[in-house]
């Protein structure tokens, strides 16, 4: 009371407003808004991007969704038998190549790395070395396995075959996984590590019983991530030599004979394929596009699958 | 007290037999790390060996000349560097405004929980095959953006490439971008606030200059990243086999990348002048260098944030 009559109610209000008001920042504003357009701006073409492929892909995909399945490669785009089998099954068994071999190599480096390696200049070189690689470009990797694989040791791996291609794609995705898989096992808290020395574990339980299963989302995030990147690869195996024209056979998945056969197609080629062939025969855009849409779906699902589960695992761990 | 009398050294020790599986596992996980280091000695004795024959019997005149022939015995380099310049260029003119704009607003703007649901889709669009983005640049930024806004052709150009792989380095910009400023300590923005700077002040004045090795980091990988993009700039460079020097964005050129991915496609064999298959490895060689600097160079920048905070 004695207060609001010493300051009178005229100078009150003039510091009440003073307060309250809001000086609109309007350079602040328009900053914050242009960098939202940006954001916006990427996730409207990643929209486009989806769009397009799928509307040139519909008359394909709903007219005869099996039979594109499990069709071949042919010359001309309307044939009803063209599909994509030849090129599923070259994929499959090139996720089985990295499967095989990208993740135990990875995974057993990244614990040597993160547990066992001493801290000196030659594990420092290693892990600048594997960071270097993460960096080689892809189509150089093709280099490397037309050089080992189809030439020097092709009388093992069958020359253009697809166990060339997929030790090259497994060689390709190899730093990624021991780049993720380290991140995940240096997570793992001391105190674990510690108690299970403490009840008298050697260092191999106590990396089997504490680090792993501690680590293992992480470690499935980096593979998915990895094995993703390994199937939409196209640049290394189509210097490794994915066949080009008609593929004159249509192996089963589970025809190993088929692994070092000089002949083989796999998802991101067979998408090259019928781009390059839409010039002269426009059906094969479709075609392309019903292609992309079809491992789109793998990777997608892989990639969001990791995604998810690691941001399950961090809000869980805090 | 006397129980302790029995104990020995040998009692301390281990089982042999688990001492001996604990050395087995050791040296073999050893050896899988031992894998990378063979893999880059792998990669550099096949590009050095061939690349030399290449340098060593070459015509040098050869190397400098109309265009990029290789199996006509005409292998200009710079054909194949100029144009992977200018793809890269006309990427990072796509990207960094766009990548480093969506990092700044998901690090400083965004509520958490848009982050939390925008991240994951730009994450999502980082994870999309390069071939899905040849098709894309090739059949719709080809008629849609070159065509309509710069009056180029509808199918490959340069142009096209460029901004295909553009899209295709968002992700990678936003992503080291955003880390780089979210590792900025949170007592940086505080005092700024204090100090009555407003947030855009905060964000240009105090985080970005706190984060800018990470930024040019960023910067750089993206780069490196651009120059060894192969299957966006192979379908809509707007050349097959060979081309003709040329450095106009709305031309149809080969990069590196391209030039070496259209030689040894679609062949049994590498075929053509004697030094066409080597040629090959000559411009995987020129490549690896040039993405090997850039990547010794941007791992410098992230090791100094690293080292800061």
């Amino acid at each position: 009371m004695a207060k609001a009559r010493l300051i009178g109610d005229r100078t009150n209000r003039v510091m009440v407003q003073a307060m309250e008001r809001r000086s609109t920042d309007v350079r602040g504003r328009i900053f914050q808004i242009s960098l939202l357009v940006t954001l916006l701006i990427s996730l409207f073409i990643l929209a486009v991007l989806i769009v397009d492929v799928v509307v040139d892909a519909w008359g394909v995909l709903t007219g005869r969704p099996g039979g594109f399945l499990n069709g071949t490669m042919r010359s001309v785009s309307h044939d009803n038998k063209l599909g994509v089998h030849q090129a599923l099954v070259g994929t499959f068994w090139i996720a089985v190549f990295v499967a095989v071999l990208a993740f135990p190599i990875g995974i057993g480096a990244a614990i040597w790395l993160e547990e066992y390696a001493p801290k000196n200049r030659f594990t420092r070189f290693i892990e600048l070395n594997i960071r270097n690689l993460a960096g080689v470009p892809s189509i150089v990797y093709g280099l490397l396995g037309l050089f080992y694989f189809v030439n020097t040791l092709g009388d093992l791996t069958g020359g253009k075959s697809i166990a060339s291609a997929g030790i090259t794609l497994a060689i390709l995705v190899l730093p990624i996984v021991i780049i993720t898989a380290q991140e995940a096992i240096r997570a793992v808290p001391q105190g674990l590590k510690e108690g299970a020395y403490g009840v008298g574990a050697t260092k191999w339980t106590m990396i089997r019983s504490q680090v792993l299963p501690y680590a293992a989302p992480g470690i499935l995030t980096g593979t998915l991530l990895s094995m993703s990147r390994g199937i939409g690869e196209a640049a290394p195996i189509l210097l490794v030599g994915a066949v080009t024209g008609r593929l004159g056979t249509d192996p089963a998945f589970l025809d190993f004979s088929a692994i070092n056969a000089e002949a083989f197609m796999a998802m991101p080629v067979i998408i090259v394929e019928w781009v390059q062939n839409s010039g002269r025969d426009p059906g094969f855009a479709e075609a392309a596009a019903a292609a992309i849409v079809v491992l789109l779906v793998f990777v997608i699902l892989m990639n969001a699958a990791a995604i998810l589960m690691r941001n399950h695992f961090e809000k869980k761990r805090g | 007290m006397t129980d302790i009398g029995k104990l020995s050294v040998e009692s301390l020790t281990a089982n042999p037999r688990q001492a001996r599986k604990e050395q087995v596992i050791r040296y073999s996980l050893g050896a899988t790390a031992l894998v990378s280091i063979l893999i880059s000695v792998l990669i550099i004795w096949s590009l050095f060996s061939e690349a030399w024959t290449f340098m060593v019997e070459v015509d040098w005149g050869s190397v400098w000349d109309i265009g990029w022939f290789p199996r006509r015995g005409i292998y200009d380099i710079k054909t194949l560097i100029v144009a992977s310049f200018v793809v890269t260029g006309i990427a990072m003119i796509v990207a960094t405004p766009l990548g480093l704009g969506a990092a700044i607003f998901l690090s400083e703007y965004a509520r958490p929980g848009v982050r939390r649901t925008l991240k994951p889709i730009l994450e999502i669009l980082a994870g999309i095959p390069s071939v899905v983005l040849g098709f894309f640049a090739l059949e719709w930024i080809a008629p849609n953006v070159v065509q309509s806004l710069f009056g180029g052709p509808a199918a490959g150009s340069l142009l096209a490439a460029g901004i295909g792989v553009g899209v295709l380095i968002i992700p990678l910009v936003a992503s080291i971008s955003e880390d780089a400023m979210t590792a900025v300590p949170m007592s940086l923005r505080e005092a700024s606030s204090g100090l009555g700077a407003r947030k855009m002040t905060t964000t240009v004045r105090v985080v970005i200059p706190a984060a800018i090795s990470g930024l040019v980091a960023s910067f750089i990988l993206a780069v490196s990243r651009a120059l060894g993009e192969t299957m966006v700039v192979f379908m809509a460079g707007g050349a097959s086999q060979t081309a003709v020097y040329t450095h106009h964005p709305l031309d149809g050129s080969l990069t590196m990348t391209a030039g070496m991915t259209s030689l040894a496609r679609g062949t049994d064999n590498v075929v053509g002048e004697g030094l066409t298959f080597q040629s090959l490895f000559f411009v995987g060689l020129v490549l690896f260098l040039m993405t090997f600097l850039l990547n010794i160079v941007a791992n410098r920048f992230v090791q100094r944030v690293r080292e800061q905070y």
